[in-house]
Formats: C-alpha cells, sequence, structure tokens
C-alpha cells in the first residue's frame, strides 16, 4: 500500500470515529428525551394506558429531567455537528477517486441526507431549545418528535451510503464510473435493515445507559433523587429493550448478511482460517496469520454453523479457500474488534436485565453495587460501538466498494494530495480535536455539576435567545 | 438534465450565501461594531437560533454538488486541499465559539468566545470569496481531470481581490441585518456601517468588472452571445440601488432583502458566465470540466429530481415557520431588560 492512501485511511479513521462518539448520544438521548416528554406531556393521573398513568409530580420529574437532558444534548449536538462537516467534504479532499466513482450513487443519499434529515434536525432542534414557552407544550413535544426522527433519518442515509459500500447494488458501471440504475434498489439493499437497525440499537444502548449512569451518580451523591430516580429508571428499561434486541434480531441478521455477502470478513471475525463442516463457535482465542490457525481457543463445537444456518453440520467457508489478496489487511483486527464488541453486548445485556430485575423487585434505588455498575457501565457502550464500525470497515478490506473498488486505488491522487500534506492535515486534526475534547468534558462536567435543578440559567446561543 | 441540475446548484449555493452570509456578516463585524457586552449579546442572539440551519445549506450544496457532479466535487476538492481544510477548521472553531459562549458565565471567557468568532467569521467570507475567484479564474487541469493548487497559489492576486470584496458583501449584509434586528445606539452604529459598506460594494463592483473580464472573457462576452442573461447583472444593479434607496429611508427590513437580492444577482451572473463550465481550466488551457462531462448517470439525475423538490419544499417550510417565530416581533428586546 502506498503512503499516501495509508495516512488518508488513517485521517478518515481518526476524523470518523472522533466525529461518531457525539452522534452515539445525540441518536441514543434523542430516543429518551422523546419518551421523556411523551410520559410528561400524555401522563394523566386516570390514564387507562398503564405506562402514562402518572401524578403531576411525577409529570413534572419527566418534564425536568427532558429538561436537564436537553441541557446536554445541545453541547453534544454542536459538537456532533463541527466534527460531521468536515466528513462530508473529505471524501472530495481526501478519496477523491472514490468520490468520482461512486458520487454518481451514494451522492443520492448523501443529498438526501441534507435536504430530508439536516434541514428538518437543525430547525426543530433550534425550535425545542428555544421555544420552550414561545411555543405550545403540543408543538414542543411534536419538536422533540422530530428531533428524534430527523437524528435517525440521518443516521438511515448514512447507514444507506455504508451498505451500499458493503453490499453495492442498483449500479452499472460506465466509462469506468458507477452510476446508479434503480434508486429503489439502493433504499432496499438487504444489507441496510439490519445494519440500520443494529447500529441505531448500539446507539440507543449507549443513550440507555447514560441516563442510568446520570442518575446512578446522583443517587450515590444523594442529590435530586427524583430526578435520578426517573432517569435510572427509563435508562435501566430501555438499556434492557435495546440489548436485547441488539443480539436478536439485528445482530443475528447483520451477522447472517455478513456470512453470505462477505465470506472472507466471515472468516475473519470468526477467527475461521480452514472450512469446516459443524464449525465451531469462537468464544476466546488468538488468531496467529503466519501459521494461519487459532491459538489457545475455547470453543462451543457445531455452534458457528447452527447460529449461521441453522444446521449442526452446515459447511462454512474458511479463509484458505479465499486467496490472501482477498483477505481483510489484518484479520486480527477484524477478529478482535467483532470479539470485543460481542463479548461487550452480552455483558451489558446482563447488566441490563440485572438492574429489571432489582427495579421490579424495588431494590435498585437502595442497592450501592449495582448504581456503582450502572454509573461505571457507559464507557462501554461506547466502545462496543466503536468496535463494531471497526469490525464492519476493516472487515470490508481490502476493498472500499466490496469486491468493486480497492482501497488503494480510491485516494486523491498522490500529486493532489501527497503523504506529507496529508500528516501535516491529520496532525491539525488531532491537535483540533483534542481542544474540542476537552472543551466538551470540561462543560459537560459543569452541567451535571450544577445538576438539573439549575433550570434554564445557561443553555447555548439557543437557549440566551429563548431568555430574551 | 444537467444543465437544470446546474442551475439547481447555483440556486443552493445562492441561498446558502444568502442565509449564512448575514450571521457570518454579523460574526465579520462583531467584536469592531458591538461594543459593549450587551451589544455582543444581542448581536449573538439574533442569529442564535438559525445560524446551524442557515450553514446546513452548505451541507446541502455540497450533497448537491456529489450527486449531480461527482467529478467536479472530486477534482475541486482534492485540487483546493488546503484550502478546503481551513474552511474545515474555521467552521469547527466558529462553530463552537458561537454554541459554548453561553456555556460559562465569566468576561474573560466571552471575550475569547467573540475574538474566535469574529475572526474565523470574517476569513469564512473572505476564503469563501477566494475559492469562488479561483473557480473564476480556472485552475490548472490535467488529462484525468484533476489538479493541485499549493496554498500560495489558491491565494493569487485575482481570487484575493475576489475574497476581499466577499467580506465587504457580507459584512454589508450583515450590517444590514443588524440594523433591521439591533436596538438603541447598536442599531444606529449598524445602520452607519451598512450606509458606508454600500459605497465601497458600488465603487468595488464597477472597478472588479475589469479584472474579471481579463482571467475569463466569457464572463462579459456571455452576455453578447445570450442577450437574456444580461437579467441577472440587472437583478444585481437594481438590488443595488433598491438598497441605497430604503438605507436612505430607514426601511431596513427592504435594505436587508435588498442586500440578499444583490447577493443573489452577483452569483446568478458568476454562474451565467461560468455556464456551460462548471469547474473550468485556466483561460486558454483544454481539459476543463463542465456539465456534461462532470455529470452523473442520466437516471441519477432524473431520479433525485423526483426527491430533491419534496425536499426543497420541506426545508422551505421549515424554515419560514422556524423564521416566522424567531423574528415575528418587530425587534429584538434588550437582553437584560428596560
Amino acid at each position: 500500500m502506498s503512503n499516501y492512501v495509508l495516512v488518508d485511511r488513517l485521517q478518515f479513521a481518526f476524523t470518523v470515529t472522533y466525529h461518531y462518539l457525539f452522534p452515539i448520544l445525540t441518536m441514543g438521548l434523542a430516543v429518551f428525551i422523546f419518551w421523556l416528554k411523551t410520559v410528561s406531556y400524555f401522563g394523566r393521573e386516570d390514564h387507562r394506558f398503564p405506562l402514562w398513568r402518572k401524578t403531576q409530580t411525577e409529570r413534572d420529574a419527566y418534564e425536568g429531567a427532558a429538561r436537564f437532558w436537553a441541557k446536554i444534548f445541545a453541547v453534544n449536538f454542536a459538537v456532533g455537528v463541527v466534527t460531521g462537516i468536515p466528513m462530508e467534504f473529505q471524501f472530495g479532499t481526501n478519496w477523491a477517486s472514490f468520490s468520482n466513482y461512486a458520487g454518481g450513487v451514494i451522492g443520492q443519499t448523501l443529498a438526501m441526507e441534507g435536504v430530508f434529515a439536516f434541514f428538518a434536525e437543525s430547525v426543530f432542534l433550534g425550535i425545542f431549545l428555544a421555544g420552550r414557552g414561545r411555543v405550545s407544550a403540543g408543538i414542543h413535544w411534536l419538536s422533540s418528535l422530530f428531533v428524534w426522527v430527523g437524528s435517525w433519518l440521518s443516521g438511515f442515509f448514512i447507514i444507506a451510503t455504508d451498505a451500499w459500500m458493503q453490499h453495492p447494488v442498483a449500479y452499472d458501471v460506465n466509462h469506468g464510473r458507477a452510476e446508479l440504475n434503480s434508486l429503489w434498489g439502493l433504499l432496499t439493499n438487504p444489507w441496510l435493515p439490519w445494519q440500520y437497525l443494529h447500529n441505531m440499537g448500539g446507539a440507543a444502548i449507549t443513550g440507555a445507559f447514560v441516563l442510568a449512569a446520570m442518575g446512578a451518580l446522583y443517587l450515590l451523591l444523594g442529590r435530586h433523587p427524583q430526578f435520578s430516580r426517573v432517569c435510572v429508571r427509563v435508562g435501566i428499561i430501555g438499556a434492557l429493550i435495546f440489548t436485547t434486541l441488539q443480539v436478536f434480531p439485528t445482530g443475528d441478521r447483520s451477522a447472517h448478511n455478513v456470512a453470505r455477502y462477505q465470506p472472507p470478513s466471515f472468516a475473519a471475525m470468526e477467527g475461521m482460517f480452514e472450512t469446516a463442516k459443524g464449525a465451531p463457535l469462537v468464544i476466546l482465542g488468538n488468531p496467529n496469520t503466519e501459521q494461519r490457525r487459532l491459538d489457545s481457543s475455547l470453543a462451543m463445537p457445531h455452534f458457528l454453523s447452527f447460529l449461521t444456518s441453522h444446521n449442526w453440520n452446515e459447511q462454512l467457508i474458511g479463509l484458505n479457500q479465499i486467496p490472501p489478496n482477498r483477505w481483510p489487511d489484518s484479520v486480527p483486527l477484524v477478529y478482535y474488534a467483532y470479539h470485543i464488541m460481542v463479548g461487550l453486548g452480552t455483558i451489558l445485556l446482563a447488566i441490563a436485565a440485572l438492574g429489571v430485575l432489582l427495579l421490579w423487585r424495588g431494590k435498585l434505588f437502595e442497592s450501592r453495587a449495582m448504581l456503582w455498575v450502572l454509573m461505571l457501565a457507559f464507557p462501554f457502550t461506547y466502545i462496543a460501538n466503536i468496535a463494531g464500525w471497526i469490525t464492519a470497515e476493516t472487515g470490508r478490506q481490502p476493498w472500499v466498494v466490496f469486491d468493486v473498488l480497492r482501497t488503494n486505488d480510491a485516494a486523491s491522487p498522490a500529486s493532489s494530495v501527497p503523504a506529507g500534506t496529508g500528516i501535516f492535515t491529520l496532525l491539525g486534526f488531532c491537535g483540533l480535536y483534542l481542544f474540542v475534547g476537552i472543551l466538551y468534558l470540561v462543560l459537560i462536567l459543569r452541567i451535571v455539576n450544577e445538576g438539573p435543578e439549575e433550570a434554564e440559567a445557561r443553555t447555548t446561543s439557543v437557549g440566551a435567545a429563548a431568555m430574551t | 438534465m444537467s444543465t437544470l441540475w446546474f442551475c439547481f446548484l447555483a440556486v443552493m449555493v445562492a441561498v446558502y450565501v444568502v442565509l449564512d452570509g448575514f450571521d457570518l456578516g454579523v460574526g465579520a463585524l462583531h467584536v469592531p461594531l458591538a461594543r459593549t457586552d450587551e451589544e455582543r449579546e444581542e448581536a449573538t442572539a439574533a442569529i442564535g437560533p438559525v445560524w446551524n440551519g442557515n450553514e446546513v445549506w452548505l451541507l446541502a450544496s455540497g450533497g448537491v454538488l456529489f450527486l449531480a457532479f461527482p467529478k467536479a466535487y472530486a477534482s475541486a476538492f482534492s485540487g483546493l486541499y488546503f484550502g478546503l481544510i481551513i474552511v474545515l477548521w474555521l467552521l469547527v472553531g466558529r462553530g463552537l465559539a458561537l454554541e459554548m459562549r453561553h456555556q460559562i458565565d465569566h468576561p474573560l471567557w466571552r471575550t475569547a468566545c467573540d475574538t474566535v468568532f469574529w475572526l474565523s467569521s470574517g476569513a469564512l467570507a473572505l476564503v469563501f470569496g477566494v475559492a469562488l475567484g479561483n473557480v473564476v479564474r480556472g485552475v490548472p487541469l490535467d488529462a484525468r481531470g484533476y489538479f493541485s493548487l499549493p496554498l500560495f497559489h489558491i491565494l493569487n492576486w485575482y481570487a484575493l481581490l475576489i475574497g476581499a470584496f466577499g467580506l465587504l458583501v457580507l459584512a454589508a449584509h450583515g450590517a444590514a441585518f443588524l440594523a433591521w434586528r439591533a436596538t438603541g445606539e447598536f442599531q444606529a452604529r449598524a445602520a452607519r456601517t451598512a450606509r458606508r459598506l454600500w459605497v465601497a460594494e458600488a465603487v468595488l463592483v464597477v472597478v472588479l468588472a475589469w479584472p474579471t473580464y481579463h482571467v475569463r472573457h466569457s464572463m462579459l462576452t456571455t452576455f453578447g452571445d445570450h442577450p437574456w442573461r444580461i437579467v441577472f447583472p440587472l437583478i444585481a444593479v437594481v438590488a443595488l440601488v433598491g438598497m441605497f434607496v430604503y438605507q436612505r429611508r430607514e426601511a431596513w427590513l427592504a435594505a436587508f432583502a435588498a442586500s440578499a437580492l444583490f447577493i443573489v444577482g452577483l452569483l446568478t451572473t458568476m454562474a451565467a458566465g461560468l455556464y456551460p463550465s462548471i469547474l473550468p481550466a485556466r483561460a486558454g488551457q483544454p481539459h476543463g470540466l463542465t456539465v456534461d462531462n462532470a455529470a452523473s448517470g442520466h437516471h441519477a439525475l432524473t431520479t433525485a429530481l423526483v426527491w430533491w423538490p419534496i425536499g426543497m419544499v420541506l426545508a422551505a417550510v421549515y424554515f419560514t415557520f422556524a423564521y416566522r417565530m424567531f423574528f415575528r416581533t418587530e425587534r429584538a428586546p434588550r437582553v437584560g431588560g428596560a
């Protein structure tokens, strides 16, 4: 691989991974802010739907929680926007050959994200943050719905773009460029629905665990008990719902898609060096690419074949049947990233299940040990999300568009963007983002320290306008 | 079909410059014009709820360029690499300064944010002008349709002239906006600034015609070949006169609208002069990118013609709703009462 391609890859990997830390929480919190707003808006003491049977005091607590999370959301959203803008431009700056090749197809979904998702999201977020007191309660509830829909729609178009890179459909190649032949085909890519739901589920899990962690922190500190109980309750129930869905059906169906459409990635993820009938499910083990085997492995015989095809003796293709120039660049990276994601996902599901059990028995708010676990669990949801993306993106290598365009042929020409230039701007992004990260943490910690009762003292410039 | 998309792209860029233009202009005047803490509060509060939505038009324009003319997108963005990356860094800094200004209640913090916001807004207005200047001048495209311009070649004399003009136009646009929205002494100062900047605009728009003709003859000859296109520069001239009249009458909303129309006139004139090129080569060189050789496949363009107008109508509805809500009152009331 040429040096300049490596630099372009490092730069994109860094900026997109860093950026994505923020949309995870944006998309996750959007669900739960809408949940809180809905309970607050529709809750009645005599409502026939038990979930909405709330007293006025409880409804106020939900409304207060929505207001608090909107402050966190605003800071998080702002950082997500400013770190996201570079992504759209980097397709052109660093991946010009890819843009030229694929723009006729993925230009559709990226432009759709702009006109259908971003406009709705930015305008309704403005109304949601600045509109309290200016618009009716119903419109305010509706704006929280649109913020959720907008952020999830944005995710949909991005995943549609990535799904085409993972499993290209609905195109013809003309004069060395991919040309769309059916928008419907692009949006009904069989890869798309499960990848989308799996990804959004990951974001919702982060939102749920962040909610629970904040509540747990305040309960351990003995502050804001009413607010904290709402957060822990909603967070832990949401966590159980979304971690369960993450395993089945979305994780299961996504893995099926990889096995079916990307055998090299699947073999790397599972550490399968040899084709096998009745392949074992590897729990632990270290891939050894030189000897082409899995060292010190702990495996459940026949389970992988069963999970993949519901047939205990199904034959699965190993890396030995795939030419090495079609293997992912780094089999161990794909393998470990995948196993970290799956392992953390399983642990998080167990935590959520235990939390809901304690909540049901009425012991959760008194169990300090469990509150500690909840407070410290949320960073691992980020790690699982990022590990999942590393699995998807490095698993697809050496292709940028699977089986069609190699990553080596996708970067901007070295004459336009030589390696040194790429390193210079990569270091620039590192420095700028280090500063952004510190600023983000300072601002979030200030909001956490002030607590939910410091109602609307300071939000963003958007909030300041509301005070005038 | 690709011509239609060229027109859409021109419209989207024009809407972007008109909308984000006033908050960039407010930013470019922020420190010199808004002198007290209250005035700066007033300026940032006036654009606070809408700046992010305005900036989305930049992303949407980029999306449409990528969709309809991927080759031009790939070539321009990789060739103007440093210019683009600087724009990105400035956008990051500006967005954060504006959003984080209210997060910490300390005068030193606000001053720091105000300074970053002011400098990055001014620099962005300048750099956008420089980018347009480079497109008008043409770039050294090779046979594959790529080029490379080092930073100091991006900053050539013609592009810098257009950059300075861009900064001036957006500053005047921002001043007209503040003259409409601000109150008291601040409003009077913004109005005086808007009148002064008008003179500079009127002078420069005449002066710049000659070097523009010098770098690209078609920017003027197009109007001889296609007389109807004269309507675009005519819009700019009428708007410029309108600005003067409404400024005298102190009708600042109308003056602001005229300023918006002036920007539309300038950008459509530029688009008309470039067409059919979208990223021209230097004068006399081959390999220029046109709406035909840079366009996406026919199916992609016709398909997008179905959903794009729907998205635009929705966006127009959202923006009308939000702008009516945020700019409903005659003037933003002063922060801190009175």
